[in-house]
């Protein structure tokens, strides 16, 4: 393999086309940062192999579009790595391998892929998986937003893992990883249009060490987990609570979000309910296991603020509802179209 | 109608005192002080303002506040010791 | 948060209802009260403020969202000045997914035009200050409390020498549709929630000619669940002992008088259109304002007259389908004669993510506001602790 370290300044459209200019970023970029035992680093070849363990695999894909490309806590290629290790972790599966696929607008500055797959480098460093192959596009200028990250990942379930809305039961208790709309509130300030500032960043992260943590103690008894990304945690729930036919109910107060959060959302509008997350995840846990469920989740780094925040109830089916301290209760739908500020 | 949120005055931006830098709870926003201008009362850094779409709308005033506050709370130690002469009678 | 949590008191709140439910019952009757604002209707139901209130307490949900009763044709006027390549069309997030015949401007900006959000009418300048080859328009909507942003975001367009920026005022005031819903022989109304907010602007006193003419009590009222169940029970003792007064139950925020700096900018830079359109409740005259000539050249309506122009004759030609089309039980919610979930396109053909109706289109509107947070009927529950 060359090893000619990669010098062009610019991604061009000749980059995508398969020829020398693909090789030279290929070997000369995007190897030398995702190399791995794994990565077939000797020869590059057409599929990564993988040894497969007894049991069951977990595969799935996600794509990212964001606009900026960093901000705090994150960027598209750490957020294009946690997002499907989460994909997977919530599966109950632990992360094997990812394929990582990249589009590229032609003009964009090698410096920032450069700077994104060392942020991706790290992330999987930091989620014990590799990067095992991939595939790189270049589109004309003007035809994407600089770049645009596909994951693939594969994981293998954990012993006694059987997560199902089925299985989710009344009385089913619902744990929160950790406080949310980081993430949302981070990304929509930083795209700069509100001209607001707040000390916060994004809560991009695995979160696989908490889900391995918490399957460790209790596998058996968790019924169902979800990663709740883009919607936020009232959509995963209301889906939760469509798919199982129960009514999941939270209590407000028990709901952890930061301070810096909850100032934005007021001043903004918004339900932070509504406001995506990339690392935390929910999981329905039976009553019987759930507060060893928390204290399992809690013990690992990062997982000091999680909570039980609502139950499973019979009815009505299909609602997710949201009880107040002064003893009333309001349904919370799943987000509608995208998430906007509002004035009035 | 009109979504307006508390926020405290942390300092002024332009020797001529018209924008402001507020903080709501750690979040922070430049904010006109124009409609606040005027000759009978100054604004001050630390001072609370209601804003809305950018523009401080009203200051705030601690003792009104303070008041409604006391007239709910006595609302409800009244109700209190109502159910309390209500258990002694019951008893 | 300050100013905040203290108005969000679970015993406080607690305390209030069962002194409203204690006067309700000694009383025996019913009382029908309108919160004007919409920002009043997201809070009762974002706070579930009903339940708490016994069933002998109506409340009935008014037209204060700007929003909402916004016409279809201005939407659509918006977007057609936005279909000019050198404009950079700028609203507030409440407009993007508002309705119009071609779209709503989330689905036009999509489809390629230049449309973008803004949490202030200032940014909207900036945005102008840094594109001097672009035209910003900012599509200006809201009450008396959003007006004078505008006002002073165009004094400040002219104060720089900017050249490039105007506003679309679509901007109402509050007093008219109260009057217009007091003036329907069919409403029964008992007294007024005030809207607090606007009331900073035009002063608590602003409200006296309604008490005065109508012989209903309005409260001035702040929008947290505390403020909001205080001021119902203010009303309720107005109305138990036969009164009707003008009470401030927000005076940490609002004064008596008007605002001395916004009224002389406001009326400097706007004046009366002679009507103006609202959904739901018709044309009423007095009731919207639009720039003064002196100001002109900041007048989107003037500099694109003829992209509208060319609007209206292409709208006309298409056979200019009638904006009431669906609309008739939008006005009856509005003025409280008909429940959201009465009216036979709810949650049906009307919803969030398709409305029909003016109040599905705002998270303020009653439709959207009953359609997000109350749909199931429910009894109070405790919350499990």
């Amino acid at each position: 393999m060359v090893t000619e370290p990669f010098r062009d300044t610019r991604i061009e459209l000749s980059h995508g086309s398969g020829g020398l200019a693909s090789r030279r970023l290929l070997e000369g970029l995007i190897v030398p940062h995702l190399a791995n035992s794994q990565f077939n680093a000797g020869a590059l070849t057409d599929a990564a192999i993988l040894p497969i363990e007894s049991g069951h695999l977990a595969f799935t894909a996600d794509s990212f579009v964001v606009q900026p490309l960093r901000f705090a806590g994150g960027s598209i290629g750490s957020l294009s790595v946690h997002g499907t290790v989460n994909d997977l972790a919530v599966s109950g599966a632990r992360p094997l391998a990812l394929l990582s696929t990249f589009i590229l607008e032609a003009g964009l500055p090698a410096v920032v892929l450069e700077a994104e797959l060392s942020a991706m480098a790290a992330a999987c460093s930091a989620a014990g998986v590799n990067i095992v192959g991939g595939d790189t596009k270049v589109v004309e200028h003007g035809k994407a937003d600089g770049m645009y990250v596909t994951t693939c990942g594969i994981g293998v379930l954990e012993a006694n893992v059987k997560l199902s809305p089925a299985r989710v039961q009344v009385g089913d208790k619902v744990l929160l990883s950790g406080p949310i709309g980081d993430h949302g509130i981070t990304v929509l300030l930083a795209r700069g249009e509100l001209d607001i500032e707040a000390e916060l960043a994004s809560d991009s992260r695995s979160v696989w060490p908490m889900v391995q943590a918490l399957l460790a103690v209790c596998a058996a008894e968790v019924r169902w987990m979800r990663d709740p990304t883009r919607g936020g945690v009232a959509s995963s729930l209301n889906e939760l609570a469509q798919d199982a036919k129960l009514c999941v109910t939270l209590r407000e107060k028990d709901i952890p979000v930061r301070d810096c959060v909850r100032g934005a959302c007021e001043v903004l509008g918004l339900d932070v309910l509504h406001v995506a997350n990339e690392g935390q995840f929910l999981a329905v846990v039976a009553a019987s296991a759930a507060e060893q469920a928390l204290s399992a989740v809690r013990a690992v780094p990062g997982g000091e603020a999680a909570a039980l925040i609502g139950e499973v109830e019979s009815g009505p089916a299909g609602r997710l509802r949201v009880f107040t301290e002064h003893g009333s209760s309001r349904v919370v739908e799943m987000l509608v179209g995208e998430q906007l500020p509002r004035i009035c | 109608m009109c979504l307006a949120i508390p926020g405290k005055i942390e300092s002024f931006v332009d020797a001529e005192e018209r924008m402001a830098v507020a903080d709501i709870s750690g979040v922070k926003r430049q904010v006109s002080v124009d409609l606040l201008r005027r000759e009978d009362e100054t604004l001050k850094v630390g001072d609370w303002v209601l804003i809305h779409v950018g523009f401080a709308m009203s200051k705030i005033s601690e003792s009104q506040a303070k008041e409604q506050l006391e007239i709910l709370t006595m609302l409800g130690e009244a109700q209190k010791a109502m159910e309390e002469i209500q258990d002694l009678e019951v008893c | 948060m300050k100013y905040v949590d203290e108005y969000r008191d679970p015993e406080l709140i607690k305390a209030t209802a069962r002194e409203i439910t204690a006067l309700v019952e000694k009383s025996g009757r019913l009382f029908r009260i309108m919160e004007v604002c919409g920002g009043h209707t997201h809070s009762i139901y974002r706070f579930g403020l009903e339940q708490l209130l016994p069933p002998a307490i109506e409340l009935i949900h008014g037209p204060g969202c700007p929003v909402c009763i916004l016409p279809m044709e201005r939407v659509d006027e918006g977007m057609a000045i936005a279909a000019d390549k050198r404009v950079i069309l700028t609203a507030y997030g409440d407009m993007m997914r508002v309705p119009g015949h071609q779209g709503s401007a989330l689905q036009l900006k999509a489809r390629g035009l230049d449309i973008r959000m803004v949490y202030s009418p200032l940014d909207a300048l900036k945005l102008a200050q840094i594109n001097p080859e672009r035209e910003v328009v900012f599509f200006a909507i809201g009450f008396e409390t959003t007006a004078p942003a505008t006002a002073l975001t165009v004094l400040k367009a002219r104060e720089l020498g900017l050249t490039n920026f105007t506003a679309f005022v679509n901007h109402v005031t509050v007093i008219p549709p109260m009057r217009a819903v007091l003036d329907d022989p069919k409403l029964q109304l008992d007294g007024f929630i005030g809207p607090g907010h606007v009331a900073t602007v035009i002063g608590a006193s602003s409200y006296e000619e309604i008490v005065r003419d109508y012989k209903k009590p309005v409260i001035v009222s702040g929008f947290e669940p505390l403020d909001i169940m205080q001021s119902i029970l203010m009303l309720l003792r107005q109305l138990s002992a036969g009164e009707a007064r003008l009470e401030n139950q927000y005076s940490r925020v609002v004064p008596f008088a008007a605002n001395p700096v916004a009224s002389q900018v406001l009326a400097e830079v706007f004046e009366l259109r002679d009507s103006f359109e609202w959904r739901g409740l018709g044309s009423i005259a007095n009731s919207a304002v639009k720039l003064r000539e002196a100001f002109s050249q900041y007048d989107a309506e003037v500099r694109f007259a003829h992209l509208l122009a060319a609007y209206h004759r292409q709208f006309e030609l298409s056979s200019g389908p009638s904006t009431a089309a669906h609309e008739a039980p939008c006005g009856d919610v509005l003025k409280g004669l008909m429940k959201p979930k009465s009216c036979p396109f709810f949650g049906k053909e009307c919803s969030p993510e398709n409305p029909v109706g003016a109040l599905m289109v705002s998270s303020e509107g009653a439709c959207a506001a009953y359609y997000n947070y109350a749909r199931d009927k429910q009894t109070v529950i405790t919350n499990g602790n």
